[in-house]
């Protein structure tokens, strides 16, 4: 098969569920009930990570559209089994003569009705074991990953042939490959030395703007939004500073040249401090930003079934249009700001002694 | 959350708001006076905006 029909296949797929999402969401919310904390829990429940793939439930004919993922655990041995086994957390899941129960997107181990024991605090105290399960946030990883390898191979074999003209997709990739490159590598990071960083750059910047964008997707996944995910990406540049930074990086920390003694002695602790805050603000920033975004979007959009007026719903409607919007900007917003302090960062760890 | 949390919330967001106000702002004048340097002023405020967001939200959940 083609790459350029992969891609399109890829494009169609999402749009396929995208739309079918879309339609859903209008035949929804139709039971009375305590309407306000269904759509917390909704938000709630749409913020974090799942076990299965749910595009939209009806919860009064107790029907979920979607399809199980499977769950990998490690138990004293390895268990793969399908996440339809928990039907939702209703039932207990038996593999190989153990209990497994989903309570709170958690797997805990439990007897055969599914017991689980709590602490004071109301927290359950039941065994957890090791999950390494393909959650709907790594389905989402592997899916850009995916597109990010066809449409960066196809960018990267097109230079060979056709006067080294970019087609199809590469012609949108191109200027922003070189966006970062010119705008965000060569100013922070200098002339010499930023070819090093330009895979990391490129790779962390169009991975968090896609999955970004796939968050604005009514696909219902908000995998930035993560503190895992931009931990992970934190600690990448948390590394890849450290470990390519040269004398002047640590002299700077541990013994600032041309200051006091005293001081230095002072600005030492601070300063390495400041090592680790670093990539930690980058952690929060990113996962703070989009799990705001979320919430906001999502809560305005519940306003339209509160308000169920003729005045408040199309102003919700016509609020969240332009905050998706807004979104969008954020989206590649968030991208820009951690590659560029990616490479601020990388910058500082290569600066020469120019005193 | 309790009262003191809500408050103390509350004042995160308005003195994130108003350092982040003040950067756009002054970046405005900065790009007005200089027309030729708005890529670099722009950055400049991007990043600053970004550091004081990053406290702004650590506080946040914090509170």
């Amino acid at each position: 098969m083609q790459k350029s029909t992969v891609v399109k296949i890829l494009l169609i797929f999402i749009l396929i569920f995208t739309s079918s999402n879309l339609f859903a969401k209008e035949t929804e919310k139709e039971g009375k009930g305590d309407l306000k904390s269904e759509i917390k829990e909704f938000i709630n429940h749409h913020l974090q990570d799942s076990h299965d793939f749910t595009l939209f439930s009806d919860k009064e004919a107790n029907s979920h559209v979607g399809f199980p993922l499977p769950v990998i655990l490690w138990d004293n041995g390895l268990k793969v089994f399908s996440s339809s086994k928990f039907h939702h957390g209703e039932t207990v899941a038996e593999v190989d003569g153990n209990f497994y129960k989903l309570y709170h997107s958690k797997i805990y181990k439990t007897d055969a009705a599914g017991t689980i024991t709590y602490d004071e605090e109301h927290h359950a105290t039941n065994a957890k074991p090791l999950d390494f399960s393909i959650t709907k946030n790594v389905v989402s990883m592997l899916l850009i990953g995916l597109l990010m390898f066809f449409m960066f191979r196809g960018l990267a074999k097109s230079y060979k042939k056709n006067n080294s003209i970019p087609t199809g997709v590469g012609r949108f990739l191109e200027p922003l490959v070189l966006f970062v490159r010119d705008e965000i590598a060569i100013p922070n990071i200098g002339e010499k030395k930023y070819k090093k960083y330009m895979s990391f750059l490129l790779t962390v910047f169009f991975f968090i703007w896609f999955l970004n964008l796939l968050g604005m997707t009514p696909l219902g996944v908000n995998v930035t939004g993560n503190i895992a995910v931009t931990f992970a990406l934190a600690l990448l540049t948390f590394l890849i500073t450290n470990l390519t930074a040269n004398k002047n990086y640590w002299g700077h920390i541990f013994w600032m040249p041309g200051v006091p003694t005293f001081m230095k002695v002072v600005l030492a602790p601070i300063e390495l401090l400041g090592v680790f805050i670093k990539p930690f603000s980058l952690m929060i920033r990113l996962y703070a930003n989009m799990t705001a975004g979320h919430v906001v979007l999502m809560s305005i959009i519940g306003m339209i079934f509160l308000f169920k007026s003729w005045i408040g719903s199309p102003l919700s409607f016509g609020l969240a249009f332009a905050l998706s919007i807004l979104e969008l900007l954020v989206a590649a917003l968030q991208a820009y700001i951690f590659t560029m302090l990616s490479a601020l960062y990388f910058g500082m760890a290569n600066e020469e002694a120019h005193h | 959350m309790t009262i003191p949390n809500i408050v103390g919330a509350g004042l995160i967001v308005i003195g994130a708001g108003l350092g982040i106000g003040r950067i756009g702002g002054q970046a405005m004048e900065a790009i007005a006076r200089q027309p030729e340097a708005s890529g670099k002023i722009q950055t400049a405020m991007l990043i600053a905006a970004a550091l004081i967001e990053g406290i702004g939200f650590a506080a946040l959940f914090a509170a």
